[in-house]
């Protein structure tokens, strides 16, 4: 059945059963690497950031930071309270406001205000941030990340959707220009 | 009896393990190994394989979703009968596991058991600590509490400093844009099924490689590891000073992880289940999130590192520590293997406990940290304020409502952030202290635009007081002394 030096009839098959396998294996290999990226592909899509409401304009007195909540706009029915995100609204004055994610930029914990200092503090490593988010002291390497907004028929909005890390993704929250695809007002 | 022989017979002629597993209970090992040394692997097995058994309990009744996982660890905690002791086991069972395995690897180091021929045994080893660690922190994660969610909150901002993959890898570990359900479902699929089921084969190769190359014998100073002659020399050893290991080892082995058993439920007995704390709701963010036991080293580092070193040393470390581990067999893979006789893995072994334990200790007590309510829960004590004028006690209303004390120490209480103020007066100059309070520098924010210049006053006037009875406050020396304000 072998030729001498060559491949015989049983091995050639089962190199054929392999190289078919191999096949089948990235054909399957393909759709479970997607879904599992799933998370990553769907943000480039779409977008997680949407628009949200914080309020109307009058919840927020002109010269004080308070802490506001939203509903995140991309939750599912069983993330329960883990989808309510709390955030840091400061009203500067007339139109203007600034909007603070609640994660430090260190390791993001959640910083508080503490109105008599005018500083926000995070309990975990020491970080402390100015009234208008810069850093003050500690191990944050930058100031809160604020989000974008916007005053629409009275309510305060923001564009929010993302949890907010010190890395390189820091960007996504960086003040951006009003575009035709997200106005400003 | 007979009839027990007869259904042993029975399944043996079919299953034919019955003469390998004797032949692998009676193999021989080295009459030294037949120790209390020479337990802690086993050890390290039972505990798991209790982990193995309370997990499948606790999974009867644990609810994996964002919305319900905290609701169902308080009705375990509360209305389950015993469901309490079943977590208690669990998590005490984790907490003694991760400890055996140290102490395993620690003794594995000290004996030079990674040497030649047992490197691919340490290589394993390598992944097991590193599988248990895994388990210890998505177990912290399924205990879905505050701690949970912002040590979630922790994990993401560290991926998210990996250059150029960062928001990837973090929308990877998140599931999802935010901390959520989806979140707390795939580290209960790694925490259920992916780390376990790696573990298992692990263990399973771990302990093939033992049996098949022998347990490694007892050091001795001066018998050096050749890759010549070692095979020799341990045949030799074990068959003509040999014991089997079936009865003269295993009895030990049975001993100790019989009393491991018992310390981890009378710890889970005595001390309870951990948590859970707080309901896992980011809106509540009165919260100082602590990470478990043998994580603390690693806050206390991340609170401790200059920023700049911070991000490098996260990913970059590691990496390093993965590398010398991996690397050790094949750089001292021959030669001594008596601790005896090594003192730089004595010493090691000592500075890497003597760090971890330090960097532990501080974490307990976390003096980085603000104390978050001392403007309002912490009076200055009446020895500060007793004889002070208006203006100072003004000052030290000051102190207490702009949440200097949330950094600063006076007496016993207050923060630990910076320095504590007893008797700054006697290190700063009236001129240096304003300078310190307006500018602020040296880790302190600046107060400047906090504080009207009457406040700015009283303050320093009530922190000029803060000086010892016996010795004065410190003067500007380029004033005269007819000067000094």
């Amino acid at each position: 059945m072998s030729s001498p030096g060559g491949l015989s009839r049983r091995q050639m098959f089962l190199k054929i059963a392999v190289l078919f396998n191999g096949i089948v294996g990235v054909l399957l290999g393909i759709p479970i690497v997607r879904y599992i990226l799933s998370p990553v592909t769907r943000g480039r899509r779409s977008g997680y950031e949407s628009w949200i409401s914080l309020g109307s304009v009058e919840q927020f007195p002109s010269g004080q930071t308070r802490l506001a909540t939203y509903r995140n706009p991309v939750a599912e029915s069983w993330d329960g309270e883990t989808a309510d995100v709390p955030c840091w609204v400061r009203h500067t004055d007339g139109d203007q406001f600034q909007v603070f994610a609640i994660n430090c930029m260190h390791l993001g914990c959640p910083v508080r205000w503490f109105p008599q200092s005018r500083l926000f503090m995070c309990p975990c490593h020491g970080g402390a941030y100015y009234e208008d988010g810069a850093r003050a002291s500690g191990p944050p390497e930058r100031g809160l990340f604020e989000y974008t907004f916007k005053i629409l028929d009275g309510k305060l909005q923001i564009q929010a959707g993302e949890l907010p890390t010190p890395g390189p993704s820091a960007g996504i929250y960086e003040k951006k220009p009003c575009t035709k695809r997200s106005p400003c007002a | 009896m007979r009839l027990m022989t007869k259904v042993g017979n029975w399944f043996d002629q079919r299953l034919q393990l019955g003469a390998p597993i004797r032949e692998t209970m009676e193999h021989p090992i080295p009459r030294d190994t037949a120790s209390w040394y020479y337990v802690f692997g086993s050890a390290a097995m039972t505990a798991f394989g209790l982990q193995l058994v309370t997990g499948i309990l606790l999974a009867l009744i644990y609810v994996p979703t964002a919305g319900e996982a905290w609701n169902s660890l308080q009705i375990l905690n509360h209305q389950v009968s015993l469901g309490w002791f079943i977590r208690a086991l669990h998590g005490w069972g984790s907490n003694f596991m991760l400890a055996i395995v140290l102490i395993h690897m620690v003794q594995v180091f000290l004996f030079g058991a990674y040497k030649f021929p047992r490197e691919l045994t340490w290589i394993l080893g390598i992944f097991l600590l590193l599988m248990t660690l895994g388990m210890a922190f998505t177990g912290q994660v399924l205990r879905f509490d505050q701690d949970a969610y912002w040590g979630l909150g922790i994990g993401a901002s560290i991926v998210s400093r990996v250059p150029v993959l960062g928001p990837l890898l973090v929308k990877l570990m998140l599931g999802g844009p935010i901390i959520a359900g989806q979140t707390l479902s795939r580290f209960f699929a790694l925490h259920v099924f992916v780390i376990p089921g790696s573990l298992m084969l692990f263990v399973a190769l771990h302990v093939l490689l033992v049996l098949k190359l022998g347990i490694n014998e007892w050091p001795m100073p001066g018998r050096l590891v050749r890759r010549s002659d070692y095979l020799e020399k341990y045949h030799n050893l074990t068959h003509t000073d040999g014991v089997p290991f079936m009865p003269y080892g295993v009895w030990k082995d049975a001993v100790f992880s019989g009393v491991i058993l018992l310390c981890i439920a009378a710890c889970a007995l005595y001390f309870g289940p951990f948590g859970p704390s707080g309901q896992p709701d980011p809106r509540v963010i009165q919260t100082a999130p602590r990470p478990d036991f043998f994580f603390l080293w690693l806050y206390a580092l991340l609170s401790l590192l200059p920023p700049a070193l911070e991000t490098p040393v996260l990913l970059i470390g590691p990496v390093i520590a993965l590398i010398v581990l991996l690397a050790l067999p094949f750089v001292s893979g021959e030669g001594e293997k008596s601790w005896k006789r090594r003192p730089i893995a004595v010493l090691t072994i000592l500075l890497v406990a003597v760090a971890l334990g330090t960097f532990t200790n501080l974490a307990s007590h976390a003096p980085w940290s603000p104390v978050m309510d001392a403007g309002t829960g912490s009076p200055i004590a009446s020895k500060f304020l007793g004889g002070r004028t208006p203006l100072e006690i003004q000052g030290a209303l000051v102190f207490q409502s702009k949440q200097c004390h949330n950094c600063h120490a006076l007496g016993e209480n207050g923060g630990k952030r910076g320095p504590a103020l007893d008797a700054v007066a006697v290190r700063l100059t009236n001129d240096q202290l304003v300078r310190q309070v307006l500018q602020g520098g040296g880790n302190m924010p600046a107060y400047g635009k906090n504080l009207n210049p009457a406040e700015t006053t009283a303050l320093v006037a009530f922190l000029e007081t803060l000086h010892p009875s016996g010795q004065a406050a410190a003067r500007n020396a380029s004033l005269r002394l007819g000067e000094q304000p």
